[in-house]
């Protein structure tokens, strides 16, 4: 039945000719049959691989679901017009939004003292003496100083050692200093810390100033005690019983914790899920084995080690969904921060996983001696005897020195993806971050050679991973894994657990 | 129980412009505010002053005379006006036409901006008319100055209101200035916001409560065309909605569901948030038999039940994104019960209804009923009423 004779048929408001060209996009083959196409906003499409050979010999036709697809999600134009092209610039301009504003996260190493000798840390000072390893007065004054020069509305102050609590006055003093000189800009705190010196003057003080902990948990019991090492065998327990009183003191959302994978941890991937789950953490971030305060392994080695982390990922991952879906809620971070790349329109300021790399230029440690790094690993390397990305000292250098000298700009140089061979044709890259320093420890070479980066191995194998659980064809799986990236705990979600 | 708007009567020769006031039926100051509407018209030299004089009784010739020489604008001999109601703002027509411009007692008044348009949908339900209607905005200003204060909600409608041009600009400033505690919501189809500068100056006006709804039908450029009949309305509608995000105006993406539309729901909840995400709310809305969609009924009309599939699948991606959304002229009976509590009762009262059978349904006053006009050729075949599940009723009602 044609419209009344008003109106014109839509044929009347399709362009005349067919033609149209591409817009920006990467691709890979994802099996026999199909492919991953991937624009720079991260919007993705699979296609069947006929569809595809045709979309690129041009003879898809608008009359095609597939062609419209592609069409709205912006990888083809076919009209003159400009509006698309800005579309997907306002879209790029949201996914790059993490570099707005500059550094926002300061790591402050306020003492590098602990009375822990954890196997992978190279960066503790066991009972030094006071003055030589911790951060004076003044050190800390012209950091809060320098901090305070970045444009950021937001910044997050974060603490670090050695073990941070033993030098509290500095903390202290930091934080009444930001406190006092914040302005308008927003900070959160936060103390990394074994919750070992932990007393109730530290307590009251952390919730008066809204102070956040972040402390480490490798596992139940034995993983813990072994990567964990303190006199007495005693650090799991002290954990626990700590963390008992700071979820006490200062809310439950108020403590988190961190784990580090070691060769040990690699076996027990379901053991350390369920400790993160037995203790209410709502959370567990699955970090892969740092090359940094271990021996560097290369070639093989790593690879073998990589591989063996991507196994253990993957069950880890496989039992927070079981957790999940006996109703407990426990994200998994790593996935988190991939995910709200792959499936939201937004930025992600994660610091590791940014085309430029967040070194130097999104997040930025200074030392206890006045040393300025470009990133947490950056100064544990110093402590290492590689000073490769000290960028200045906060008594020697000025601002403009430090954050626009030599080192920081070949920290953004070597990490933009877009220009790394091996990143610039990759379909990941989008979801994906250039880390120039663990390119400089493992391969000797801030851009490294992507074939045989564990970095490379490590994230391909994940990222491809999270899309086979989204393709899974299993709701809960795909309601679950939406809700991380968007955290919203979708009514659609619970709904399904209760069917 | 569409309610009714106008009513009619005769008028005297020196009535020649329109006349709006308040109505009151007892005296009341300021007079150039009111129309006093009086069943009888008592003495007439008391009555000098009124913004107009309504009345049931049929004035004889010589107290026609003397109600000229007060110059009230008057309509008298009305055909019952039973519907005004004191502090209801009407327009007195010179031809005895009575118009109701706002009722205090509804929730759903609307300044009609202008009859014209510069699109042209194929299920537009109030076509519009290409009347030079630019003298009109003295008389939207006056009605602003005579809406109670206590009003919630205002709509500026039309037609296509960013028509009005720098005149809609005056009107939402006037609106903050004198009922800042209404909340302003502008049906546009956004095309005008093209222009930069025009959404700049409607941010720059920081109305405390505006929002502009403005209509989306797809993700593609061509099938939005075709729907609003005007090539290129898709860029502008698009380019129109960044520019109100980047100017900080509050935006509402409407999105009525028809036979041409359905089947891509779920790409344009897609495309939405992926180039909208910044959209405050999106509205699903179910097609009016009025208008144009008469003529196209065959082109448009598609049974709601056999959209609910897209519709479901559109807005639990919406959901699961954070994003706000409702349901707007769907019956219950129609929509899967997960999806009620998205559905809000959202007709415009004056043409609202519902069916004999409706009565004994549990859900029916969480129900948000049918259109008017829908009752004659735009019903589905799945209505009847609700009998169980008085839970879900519950949840509506909290």
């Amino acid at each position: 039945m044609p419209l009344g004779n008003r109106f014109f048929g839509e044929k009347h408001y399709v362009p005349a000719t067919d033609g149209y060209s591409f817009l920006p996009f990467r691709f890979m083959r994802w099996s026999e049959t199909e492919l991953l196409l991937v624009n720079d906003v991260g919007d993705f499409v699979f296609l069947p691989l006929d569809r595809f050979k045709s979309f690129i010999g041009k003879t898809l036709t608008r009359g095609e679901v597939c062609y419209r697809d592609l069409k709205a999600k912006h990888f083809l134009l076919d009209t003159p017009s400009n509006v698309p092209i800005d579309l997907l610039a306002t879209k790029y301009r949201t996914k790059k939004s993490f570099l707005h504003g500059f550094v926002k996260l300061h790591l402050f190493v306020v003492t590098l003292r602990c009375e822990h000798s954890c196997s992978y840390c190279q960066v503790s000072r066991v009972g030094e003496s006071r003055s030589r390893f911790d951060m004076s007065a003044e050190t800390a004054r012209r950091a809060v100083e320098l901090m305070f020069r970045s444009p950021a509305r937001a910044l997050k102050v974060e603490f670090q050692g050695g073990e941070p609590l033993l030098h509290f006055e500095r903390i202290r003093q930091i934080v009444e200093l930001v406190e006092s000189g914040k302005q308008e800009r927003h900070v959160e705190f936060v103390i990394s810390t074994n919750l070992v010196p932990l007393n109730d003057e530290i307590l009251s003080f952390c919730r008066s100033h809204s102070i956040l902990l972040s402390t480490s948990l490798d596992g139940p019991e034995m993983i813990h005690n072994a990567n964990r090492h303190r006199k007495g065998n005693d650090s799991y327990a002290l954990v626990l019983q700590n963390l008992a009183r700071a979820r006490e003191a200062l809310g439950k959302d108020r403590v988190s914790a961190v784990m580090t994978t070691t060769r040990l941890s690699l076996e027990h991937p379901r053991e350390i899920v369920d400790e993160y789950a037995r203790l209410g953490f709502d959370s567990i971030f699955l970090r892969a084995i740092s090359p940094y305060g271990y021996a560097v392994r290369t070639g093989e080695a790593l690879r073998y080690e990589t591989e063996q982390f991507v196994a253990f990922y993957k069950e880890a991952l496989d039992r927070i969904i079981e957790i999940n879906r006996s109703g407990t809620y426990l994200v998994e971070t790593y996935a988190q921060i991939l995910l709200s790349k792959i499936l939201t329109p937004f930025a992600n300021g994660y610091v590791d996983l940014q085309s430029p790399s967040g070194a130097g230029i999104g997040v930025v440690a200074y030392n206890y001696d006045g040393d300025v790094y470009a990133s947490d690993e950056s100064r544990m390397l110093a402590e290492m005897g590689d000073r490769s990305f000290r960028l200045g000292n906060v008594h020697e250098h000025s601002y403009k020195e430090i954050f626009g000298g030599v080192v920081s700009l070949a920290l953004v140089a070597s990490s933009i993806l877009e220009s790394l061979p091996g990143c610039a044709d990759c379909a990941f890259l989008p979801y994906c971050g250039g880390d120039p320093v663990f390119h400089h420890r493992t391969q000797g070479d801030v851009v490294g050679h992507r074939p045989t980066s564990a970095f490379c191995a490590k994230n391909m194998a994940i990222i491809r991973h999270l899309f086979e659980l989204l393709r899974s064809g299993d709701p809960f799986v795909r309601n679950l894994l939406t809700s991380w990236a968007t955290g919203v705990l979708a009514e659609m979600a619970e709904e399904d657990v209760c069917l | 129980m569409s309610l009714k708007l106008q009513t009619y009567g005769t008028t005297l020769p020196h009535f020649s412009h329109v006349a709006i006031g308040r109505i009151t039926s007892d005296p009341r100051e300021p007079r150039q505010d009111h129309v006093l509407k009086v069943d009888r018209v008592g003495e007439i030299s008391e009555l000098a002053g009124y913004a107009g004089l309504l009345t049931l009784e049929n004035l004889a010739a010589e107290r026609q005379r003397a109600l000229e020489d007060t110059g009230v604008p008057t309509v008298f001999g009305v055909k019952g006006f039973d519907h005004l109601e004191d502090g209801d703002v009407v327009a007195l027509h010179p031809g005895g036409y009575v118009r109701s411009l706002y009722r205090i007692k509804s929730r759903h008044n609307a300044l009609f901006a202008t009859d014209r348009c510069n699109s042209f949908c194929l299920m537009c339900s109030q076509p519009p008319r290409p009347v030079d209607d630019r003298d009109r905005i003295q008389e939207h200003l006056r009605l602003i100055e005579l809406v109670d204060p206590s009003t919630t909600e205002l709509g500026i409608t039309g037609g296509e209101p960013t028509l009005l041009k720098r005149d809609l600009l005056r009107i939402v400033s006037r609106c903050k200035e004198i009922l800042p505690g209404t909340s302003l919501h502008i049906l546009s189809n956004g095309r005008l916001f093209y222009y930069g500068s025009f959404a700049r100056e409607l941010g720059l006006i920081e109305h405390p409560d505006l929002m502009v709804g403005v209509p989306l039908y797809s993700d593609l450029d061509f099938e939005h065309d075709f729907i609003v009949q005007a090539t290129g309305a898709f860029d502008e509608t698009m380019v129109g909605l960044q520019n109100l995000g980047r100017f900080g105006v509050p935006v509402e993406i409407r999105f009525v569901i028809h036979r041409l539309t359905c089947k891509r729901l779920l790409n344009l909840a897609e495309f939405i948030y992926r180039n909208l995400s910044f959209a405050a709310h999106i509205a699903f809305m179910g097609l009016e038999m009025m208008g144009f969609a008469v003529p196209n009924r065959e082109e448009l009309w598609i049974d709601p039940y056999d959209y609910m599939e897209e519709l479901q699948a559109a807005t639990q991606f919406l959901a699961a994104r954070g994003m706000n959304f409702s349901i707007y002229n769907h019956q219950l009976c129609v929509v899967p019960r997960d999806l009620w509590h998205f559905c809000r009762r959202s007709i415009s009262d004056w043409k609202n209804d519902y069916l004999p059978e409706c009565a004994s349904c549990l859900v029916r006053d969480s129900c948000g009923g049918f259109f008017s006009s829908s009752l004659q050729n735009g019903l589905s075949r799945h209505i009847v009423p609700i009998r169980t599940g008085g839970e879900e009723e519950q949840r509506l009602q909290e």
